[in-house]
Parts: C-alpha cells; structure tokens; sequence
C-alpha cells in the first residue's frame, strides 16, 4: 500500500525530474498522470497508484508549494467528476487507455449528454433514441442544459435502446464523439443573458458498439454511478470562514456603512450565521469522508447551498440600493467555466436561480432525503410497470 | 473601508467536528439509564409529583455514570473530561427532556467554581461536592442572562462581612440546588459569593414555569451569609466563563430535542394513515420532514463546533457559541412545532410527550441568551457592525 511518505518522495521526483519553472504546463500534466500522481486512487497506468483517496490531498500541498501547474479542475469539472469514475468503473482496458490521460490533463474537454426538455428531474423518462445497425448505434433526439457543450471533444450520453420496457431499463450508457456528423450545439442563452448552457441536437449520429459502457439496457445502473460521483464531488476541499457569498455581502456591509440600515443588518447577521453552519456541516462531512464514514449529510448539502446563495444574493442586490438597480453587462457570453462569485450583485443574483433547479431541483432533493435518509413511504408511482412507449408523455 | 474591523476568515480554527470512540461509549451508558427510568412517558408522570427533580435518576447519571464531575479535573475529584463529553450527555438528556439539574449544577455552577482560585479550601471542597454528585449547585443568575455580560446591573449587594441582600428572579433549579453561587455588588466591585441554599436569610420561592421539566425559583437575600469567592474582574470571568459554557453546551441539548421531534414524528407519519396512504408519503410533509433533517443535521455540525471551541479554550469560542446558539435554538422550537403539528390532534394532547418537548424548546430558545442576543454579539466578534 502507498503511503504518505512514499507519495511525498514520489512527488519530490516528478518536481526534480519536471521543474515546473521551466516545464511547459502540458508537459508537465502528463508526466505528473504518468507518475501515477493525478488521482492516486485511480490504478497504476490509469494516473493513480491504487492508494487511499485521502491522500491526494498530500500530493496536491506539496504540489501547489512548489509552484507547479494544475489541471484547472473547474474548467472540466464534468469530466473529472462524472466521466472519468464512471469509464473507471464500466469502461474496457482500450476506453480507459485511450481516454482518461486527455480527460485529466485537459486536453480533451467532457460534456454530459444526460438532461432532455421533456425529461428533468425525472430524468429516466428520455425519448433520445439509439438504434442498433450492425456495430454501430445510430442515435437521434435532443438534450438540454449541456454546460461544456461548444468546448467539449466527448460526451457521456444515455439513450433508450428500448422502449417496450419500463423507462428505467430499456436505456444504455455511451461515449458520444462531438466531432461527429449529426452532433449540432445550439448555445441556450440565459436569465443572466449570457449562454454558459447548451442545446445539443443529435441527428443520425452513429456511434460504434464499442463506445457502449455496461451492457445494453443497463445504462441507468451506469448512470448511477456518475450521478452518486457528481455528489461526492461536493465533498472537496475545506473553505474558509466567510468563503463564498457571504464574504462578498460581508466586504460590502464593511466598505458602504451609508447603505446600512438595521433590517438589513438583522437580515445579514442571520445569514451569515447560517453560511458559517453550512460551512460546518460541509467540514463535518468532509471529516466523515476521511474518516471513512460517510453520512447523508451530502444529500442535503445542494439544497443549504441554493436556499443560501439566492438569499444571500438577493439580500447583497437590496443592501446595493442604486447600484442594485443597474447591470454590469447584458452582453451575450461563453464562459467555459461557472464562476458563481466573479461578477457584479446583478449577476449572482440571477445565476444563483440556477442553483435549485440544476443538478436536480430542490424539490426532488427533498423527496430524496425524505425517502432514502428518513425512510418515509414513496409517493405513489403510475410508471413502474409500464413500457416506456405506453407512458404518457 | 471606514471599519477598522479585520474579518475573521483567516484565523478559523480547525475543529474536530465528529465523536469519538469514548463519547460514543458515554452517550451509550447515558441513553440506556435514560431509556430505563427516564423516557418521556416516566417523566410525564413525574411531573404531577411536584419534586424539584428526579432524585433517583440524578444520583445514578451523577455518580454512577459520573457525569457530575466531566468538566472537574481529577485532581479535585472529578473525571477531566471535557465540553465535548458533557455536550454527548446534553444531547441524551435534550432526547428525554429528563428533569435532572445538569446543566445548571454540572456545566454552569461547576465552571463558575472552576473559575476561582481553587487552591483554596472553601473553592475545592464545594468543586468536589459537585463533582461527585453530593450536592445540586446553581448559578444564582436569570435563566435568560447572556454570556457578555448582564444586561442590566446585578440584583444583589453584599456589604463588607459578606450579608447579602437583593433578589434573583427565574433561577432554574434553585428549588433543586443545596449550594447557590451569588453573583454580587460588593464593596470592592463585582464579586461571587457561595451561599448556602438552607441558610438564614435565603428563601426561594417557586414559580410555574413555562418548562415543566426545568424548575424555576425566585431567590431572595435578606442578610444571608455568603462566602467570598473572587473579586473584581476573577468574578466577572468566572460568571461570564460560565454562561459561556453554558450557552454552547446548551446547543447539544437543543440538538437533542429536535432529533427526538424528527425521530418521532418521522415514525408517527410512517404509520399513521389517512386518505388511504400513509401521512408520510404525501410531498407536503414529506418536504417539510426532509427541511427539518437537514436543520437537524446542521444544528449538529453547530454545536459540535461550539464543544470542541469550549474544550480546547479556542479564541473561537464566543463566535462558534453564538453561531451555535443562534442557530441550533430555533432549529428546536421549530422541530417541536413540526413535532406538535404533523402529529395531528394527538399532539395538542397531554398525554403524547410532544409538548414537553415544546415547552423545552421554547423556554431554552430564552436561556442563557435569546439568538437575537447571540446576534447581535456577533455583530461585535465578526465586524459586522450595526448601522
């Protein structure tokens, strides 16, 4: 078993063999995957050298002491949250060879092919087709909300293979090219009038049976375990009092004491209270996590951190007075990555709407905890039994 | 930037926010005693018989489970445990509502007397007293006084051979309490007083308290003797020490309460059926079970943190006991609520144990600082100033 002493030696070698001074960045990305640093829990020749999770975090201290270069995390986000454990997991020796170097290092950019307009939260329900033709798959529908889109070289993709089972089973999992004919990105311009989002038409594109992950009909068991991962992600790492939103409402009561009145104060205290125990509640869970012991804790993380950035943005547009009546710039936009905290009141004001529809809404996360961390009764479902076809839609 | 104020982000401490083995073997051997002879149904029917507390189930929590002494160190006869054993045994008696005195005699008196010079004779032996569970101590203070300092002046004066005269109002547990410690005006300034409860000159008069199961008493002094403590500003640390520990240990006990309501009424609406479904498989209380759960589950990360602030003696303290407290107060009264409410008509009932727990909730929302206080001390510890 690798420990911290010996990643802490393996690290000083790849920093004596690469000094990032004079290492070109992606250079250096790919002999830090190929020295088994990238995630250390991944296997040998996968970037990983099969140790404990817990001790990236060695590896990426000494790293970010000595001034190397990383992988910009949040630039693909979905690739090292959701694609890569899940190719981990289902995908065969070539797709894990051929893929997962490009994904960490950045060089090839991910995309998730999962939401469609007629199926949301009750995600099982998509219409996106895949039909088979000898050894390849050739798929037509349309999906939603994809971020990355216009960036990405691959996409995770569910479609139906069959529609004569019950929604939940008659779906696979892909690797979609989105170089491929047929693939056409329609950026979906938004709320806050820029476009981080896109509509993703799929018209005849075809895609080889061995860009299949899990077996033919078992994409929603996939699927599971790249939304189970999308959750862990949010795990991460420790943030500092006052991180986030409420440092920013907290800066401006501090620098514009004209604006402050005692509504408002009353209102920030309170808010304020309750970011610094979300926070809390974030460390104790990350603490459960190294512990081993995770709680159900994350379930209910998504739902504190909406419920807090709309009403902590919303308060800062109000303490801003005049300047919460203006905008900083309507201009339609192509962020390539979600920064919650970069613009103006404005802005997170409108994206925070975002945070409790996205990656389910905050109404389904409460059915969720209700039924699988309380144990209460399901509501009742009409669509178990029945083929995806005769659903009505 | 016209506050001169530093936001406080850099120098957040690290705290250890889980439980550890010897606090899970501690809540165990509390839950089984409390399981046994003080469920919510024992203590309802306690309540008729006008004891100022449950002697029996007190004596076998403070001495044979020890928990009387957890904040005294060994060598003055107590277990050198810490605030994050004591909040494990909160967080049990917040789940039965038992009425035993241990937050008043076992965390606040105890830290008061922890506070003087306890090389003395008349500070250790009291310190022991309590430690092993001889003697009931109280703080003689308002239940609702806020760590911070008091809001007003302090009731009662001691003249130079130590005769004090004034009165206290809503002291919880004085009925229960063999020793009062007696914040006082005396002639060199601030000071703390032991009294004994039987002494000439003490009357504790009891009223009916909103929570049936923490006893209030009214106390006067009319030239009763007290014994000097500390003086000047030792006084008014040891007192302020006290309500401090107090107010962060008291969130456990918060955090008890509304796992119980939640626990309860988790299984009540699982069970109960109506309109040919059971209660809790409809998304309107389902929601609002789910909303609960994660305040739960946040109110514990809060109050952890506050325990871990107090045994460490972090700098944090004041801040991770007002975030603690305004928080965690009304996460309880709101999970009693719930607990009343979606309990249907058994819940407005006598009977069902619900509105112990309301009452609980509600009068421990009041002590020892309201969140509004807890605010507003915060808007001084974290630079967010008032307008």
């Amino acid at each position: 078993m690798t420990d911290a002493d010996d990643l802490r030696r393996r690290t000083a070698e790849l920093l004596a063999a690469h000094p990032p001074a004079s290492t070109d960045r992606l250079e250096f990305l790919r002999a830090r995957f190929d020295a088994g640093l990238a995630w250390v829990h991944f296997p040998e020749g996968l970037g990983g050298l099969d140790a404990p999770r817990a001790l990236q975090a060695v590896v990426d201290a000494e790293l970010e002491d000595a001034g190397a270069p990383d992988n910009d995390p949040g630039r693909i986000g979905i690739g090292l949250g959701m694609a890569a454990p899940t190719i981990l997991r289902f995908g065969t020796d070539e797709q894990k060879q051929r893929l997962l170097r490009p994904l960490w290092t950045g060089e090839e950019v991910w995309c998730q092919l999962f939401s469609e307009p007629g199926a949301g939260s009750d995600l099982a329900a998509l219409a996106t087709r895949a039909v088979r033709d000898g050894d390849t798959w050739i798929v037509d529908g349309q999906k939603v909300w994809t971020s990355s889109a216009h960036l990405a070289r691959w996409a995770i993709l569910i479609a139906r293979t069959d529609p004569e089972v019950p929604k939940h089973r008659g779906i696979s999992y892909f690797v979609c090219d989105m170089t491929d004919p047929g693939v056409e990105v329609r950026p979906l311009r938004q709320i806050t009038g820029e476009a981080e989002f896109n509509e993703v038409f799929l018209t005849g594109v075809r895609i080889p049976d061995t860009q299949r992950l899990g077996a033919v009909g078992e994409g929603w068991k996939v699927a599971q375990t790249t939304l189970m991962n999308e959750r862990v992600a949010i795990g991460g790492a420790p943030i500092p009092r006052e991180g986030g939103m409420i440092g920013i409402a907290a800066a401006d009561w501090r620098a514009r004491p004209e604006l402050r009145t005692h509504d408002l104060h009353q209102r920030l205290l309170k808010l304020w209270v309750e970011a610094e125990v979300a926070r809390l509640t974030g460390e104790r869970l990350r603490q459960q996590l190294t512990m081993g012991q995770p709680g159900p804790e994350g379930s209910g993380m998504k739902l504190a951190f909406a419920r807090l950035a709309q009403e902590i943005s919303g308060w800062e547009v109000e303490f801003l007075a005049e300047d919460g009546l203006t905008y900083d710039d309507w201009t339609m936009r192509r962020p390539d990555r979600v920064d919650f905290t970069g613009r103006e009141a404005g802005y997170r004001y409108l994206r925070a709407k975002g945070n409790s529809i996205e990656g389910g809404t905050s109404e389904v996360l409460l059915n969720i905890v209700a039924e699988r961390v309380l144990g209460l009764p399901p509501e009742p479902r009409t669509d178990k039994d029945v083929a995806w076809k005769d659903l009505p839609r | 930037m016209t506050d001169a104020t530093t936001p406080p982000g850099a120098t957040a401490p690290d705290p250890d926010l889980l439980y550890s083995e010897d606090e899970d073997a501690l809540r165990a051997a509390v839950r089984a005693l409390l399981a046994d002879r003080g469920d919510p149904a024992t203590v309802l029917a306690g309540l008729e018989s006008q004891a100022a507390y449950d002697t029996g189930l007190w004596h076998s929590l403070a001495t044979e489970i020890g928990t009387a002494g957890l904040l005294v160190p060994e060598k003055l006869g107590g277990a050198g445990a810490t605030a994050r054993e004591a909040a494990v045994v909160l967080e049990e008696l917040g789940r039965s509502v038992a009425p035993v005195p241990y937050l008043t005699s076992a965390v606040l008196a105890v830290t008061a007397l922890l506070g003087c010079d306890h090389d003395r004779a008349d500070t250790a032996a009291p310190l022991a007293a309590l430690a092993e569970g001889r003697t009931v101590g109280v703080l003689a203070v308002p239940l609702t006084t806020a760590p911070g300092g008091p809001s007003g002046p302090v009731s009662v004066r001691a003249d130079a051979n130590g005769a004090l005269t004034g009165r206290v109002t809503s002291v919880a547990d004085a009925a229960a309490a063999g020793l009062l410690l007696v914040p006082a005006e005396g002639p060199d300034g601030p000071a703390l007083y032991a009294v004994d409860a039987s002494a000439a000159g003490v009357r504790t008069d009891t009223v009916t308290p909103l929570d049936l199961t923490r006893p209030l008493g009214h106390l006067t002094f009319d030239g009763a003797h007290g014994r000097l403590l500390a003086v000047g500003d030792r006084a008014r640390a040891a007192v302020d020490r006290a309500l401090l520990a107090g107010a962060g240990l008291l969130a456990s006990e918060q955090l008890g309460v509304a796992e119980w309501c939640l626990t309860e009424t988790v299984r009540h609406t699982a069970e109960r059926t109506q309109f040919g479904r059971p209660v809790g498989s409809f998304q309107a209380l389902k929601h609002r079970m789910a909303a609960l759960w994660l305040e739960v589950a946040s109110a514990r990360a809060a109050a952890r943190n506050a325990a871990d602030a107090l045994a460490t003696d972090s700098p944090d303290a004041p801040v991770a006991v007002a975030v603690a407290q305004a928080y965690c107060a009304p996460v309880a009264v709101r999970a009693a609520q719930e607990c009343v409410q979606l309990h249907g008509g058994i819940g407005m009932t006598w009977e069902h144990p619900a509105h112990l727990f309301l009452k609980r909730a509600k009068s421990d929302e009041l002590a020892l600082g309201s969140p509004g206080r807890h605010r507003e001390a915060l808007a001084g510890l974290v630079g967010i100033a008032a307008p």
